[in-house]
């Protein structure tokens, strides 16, 4: 079977710094990471072709340093690695996100052959919008199944998938029919380490390079920043509530006395939950 | 690309005025799509119905419900609840194939209805509910869709201006869709504050046909397992919320918090450091990516109030912040704050307010 793993190269969050000045993120220098949610697709996928036999291609659309994330995914043990990039792509929200990357599938299709299983991550960590999975779908005319939280049953012959999807109130059991578009929910499996084998390979294999023209894309008009409906008009540091907080003192004063200077003030700003919490003492 | 220094905010291409095209001018009205699964509404469409009446009444417009499902007569009591939140107008959609939430038939239902009565304005949850279906939805009518709105507004040009939280500290930023219509956003649960309902409001009621056949369905619900009631899901609306972070070191001084918690009979929660570490379980994380609360008293020790933690908490109606360091962040939101440290204050707090609580008890 064909699966195509979409990731995307993210800044490790744990290191983004925002300058104090300008409110502008500064990337110099932080380390970049695989979307952290794609690895649950990217496991998923391996899994199924470690039962079902065929190939596991991941593909990005980012700048040319995403390779990196794709040789990566290779060193865990993914067939190819494809990575679409131009500089009409720049400034992409997720409607010309999900417009390339319909593009890029519908290209390596014709290349490997169509895929059964788009796997997406639920969200990202750094636009977190959680929208491009479903947008693919959409336009690629994929069934949409989101929120995964396992892969029960597949049939190839008759092209059925089961799986169970996580609601907001429970656990929905689904049937539908491949080709699907599928987004895995954290913590349903864990990415495994890849042979020596795979990294060797992933070091010396060639990362499929292609561009808007390459995949056919002939009207650049709904791509990048003119493709994007949403406009970011403001970037800014949230203000501080109304004033800084009320502080209490500690100089010289023990534990005991900071306590009962904390729980006065609490009382005495929350007459109403004061109250309450005395009725509710009563009552008990 | 995708990025800020990409997606220019001011000055950049990006503020080039975009004119809406002429198709987009008769667009009016703003709507909520209302969640409602297994009996029961999601508050979250409550919620939004409390904000989008504001939007609308700004905008001089009707404000309506979207309504989809399967039942006449509990559809039509939807939309009676929804007029007491504020609806002006509920579109009803009414089918067995509704019955239960699958993305392909509430697309286009929820797609042909826009494209009849086109909505400037189209809000819905962040729940996994809404956010399966506002993707689908904005990709099939081509509109942008901003994600988990902390706070919306109408500019100077009847313009929705959506405010999210980005990524790596401490930013906000404001999006516009400017030549697309309807602007669709989500909100997550809990984050605009639940109206108060208004007895006896009435209102009009369109019932949308829909022509759908379950034999053209490609996916089929086989089974709904219901979630136990589980006492972590009250986290979000308790009353008394205490939570932990890093600054407490040891999964084991989580205790400490869930003591005082206790004693206030309240719940507890923790940032989501303590989520990665295993310290407490997923369910219990506060912020962005975990849930928001709006209690009426908010104690937070060791936390340093990165914005992600902070949107999550800011709806309290007192916060109060313990940590060591007088330059944390939480102290720029907080209401009250103290500089020691947590580990030493908290049994003395929880003992403290056991002792003011028995008291009262003795008097009362
Ligand atoms: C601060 C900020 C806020 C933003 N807010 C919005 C907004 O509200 N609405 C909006 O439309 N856009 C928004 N954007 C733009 C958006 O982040 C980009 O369009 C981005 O390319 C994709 O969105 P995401 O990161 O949210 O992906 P998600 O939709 O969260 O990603 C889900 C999955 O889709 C796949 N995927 C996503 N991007 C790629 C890619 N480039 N290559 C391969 N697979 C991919 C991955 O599998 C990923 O896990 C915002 C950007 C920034 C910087
Ligand atoms: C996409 C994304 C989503 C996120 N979602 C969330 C979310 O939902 N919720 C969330 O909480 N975080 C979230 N985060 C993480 C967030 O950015 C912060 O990293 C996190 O909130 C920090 O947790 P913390 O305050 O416990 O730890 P730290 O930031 O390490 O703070 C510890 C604090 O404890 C203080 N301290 C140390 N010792 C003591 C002591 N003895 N007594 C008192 N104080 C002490 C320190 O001064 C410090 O301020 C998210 C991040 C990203 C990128």
């Amino acid at each position: 079977m064909q699966i195509f793993v979409c990731i995307k190269q993210v800044p490790d969050s744990g290191q983004i710094r925002v300058h104090p000045v300008t409110n502008t993120i500064m990337r110099q220098g932080v380390p970049t990471i695989i979307n952290p949610y794609d690895l649950f697709g990217l496991e998923q996928a391996l899994r199924l072709r470690d039962r079902f036999g065929g190939e596991v291609t991941v593909m990005t659309m980012g700048p040319p340093m995403a390779v990196d994330s794709l040789r990566k995914a290779l060193t865990f043990g993914a067939d190819r690695g494809v990575l679409l990039t131009d500089r009409v792509f720049a400034g992409s929200d997720t409607l010309a996100t999900s417009y390339a990357l319909s593009y890029l599938i519908r290209k390596a299709g014709e290349t490997w052959g169509a895929p059964d299983i788009v796997f997406c991550g639920k969200q990202t960590i750094d636009g977190d919008t959680a929208q491009v999975g479903p947008g693919i779908a959409r336009r690629l005319g994929l069934s949409q199944l989101t929120y995964v939280s396992g892969i029960d049953d597949m049939d190839l012959t008759d092209r059925q998938i089961l799986v169970r999807r996580r609601g907001d109130h429970g656990v929905q059991v689904l049937r539908s029919r491949l080709p699907v578009m599928v987004t895995m929910m954290e913590g349903s499996n864990e990415i495994r380490r890849g042979t020596q084998a795979d990294a060797l390979r992933a070091a010396r294999a060639e990362i499929v390079q292609w561009n808007a023209a390459t995949v056919g894309i002939s009207d650049t008009s709904l791509c990048g920043l003119r493709g994007s409906p949403t406009v970011v008009k403001k970037v800014f540091a949230p203000t501080a509530r109304d004033e800084k907080a009320e502080m209490i003192s500690t100089e010289g004063i023990s534990p005991s006395g900071m306590a009962e200077a904390l729980v006065d003030q609490i009382f005495s700003r929350q007459p109403g939950l004061r109250d309450d919490l005395f009725r509710q003492a009563a009552g008990h | 690309m995708n990025t800020k220094s990409s997606r220019p905010a001011g000055g950049g291409r990006a503020s080039m005025k975009r004119e809406l095209p002429e198709r987009f001018r008769s667009y009016r009205h703003v709507w909520v799509f209302i969640e409602f699964e297994h009996g029961r509404i999601h508050p979250v469409s409550l919620e939004l119905l409390g904000e989008g009446r504001k939007l609308a009444d700004q905008l001089h417009v009707d404000l309506a419900a979207v309504i989809v499902g399967s039942g006449r007569a509990a559809l039509h009591e939807v939309a009676a609840t929804t007029f007491s939140y504020g609806a002006d107008v509920a579109y009803i959609a009414d089918d067995p194939v509704l019955a239960d939430y699958r993305n392909e038939p509430y697309t286009r239902v929820i797609t042909s209805l826009v494209e009849t009565y086109q909505p400037e304005i189209m809000l819905l949850g962040a729940t996994v509910l809404g956010r399966d279906l506002a993707g689908a939805v904005a990709t099939t009518l081509k509109t942008g869709l901003t994600a988990d709105c902390t706070e919306l507004a109408i500019d100077g040009e009847r313009s929705l201006a959506a405010t999210r939280p980005t990524f790596g500290g401490s930013l906000l930023c404001t999006i516009h869709t400017l030549n697309y219509r309807p602007q669709m956003a989500t909100v997550r649960p809990r984050v605009m504050a639940m109206p108060t309902a208004q007895e006896r409001q009435s209102g009009r009621i369109v019932e949308f046909p829909v022509d759908l056949r379950e034999e053209d369905m490609i996916t089929k619900v086989l089974d709904f397992l219901p979630d136990t009631a589980n006492e972590a899901a009250q986290l979000a609306f308790a009353d008394i919320v205490v939570a932990g972070g890093l600054g407490l070191r040891t999964s084991e001084n989580m205790q400490l918090v869930r003591d005082l918690a206790q004693v206030l009979g309240g719940d507890w929660g923790g940032s989501r450091p303590l989520v990665q570490k295993g310290w407490i379980p997923a369910e219990r994380q506060i912020g962005q990516t975990g849930k928001t609360i709006r209690p009426r008293l908010y104690i937070a020790a060791g936390i340093s109030g990165a914005i992600q933690h902070r949107v999550g908490v800011e709806g309290a109606d007192l916060i109060v912040a313990i940590n060591t360091d007088p330059q944390a962040p939480i102290f720029d939101f907080a209401d009250i704050g103290i500089t020691t440290d947590a580990i030493t204050l908290l049994p003395t707090l929880t003992r403290v307010f056991r002792q003011r609580l028995a008291v009262n008890r003795m008097a009362g």
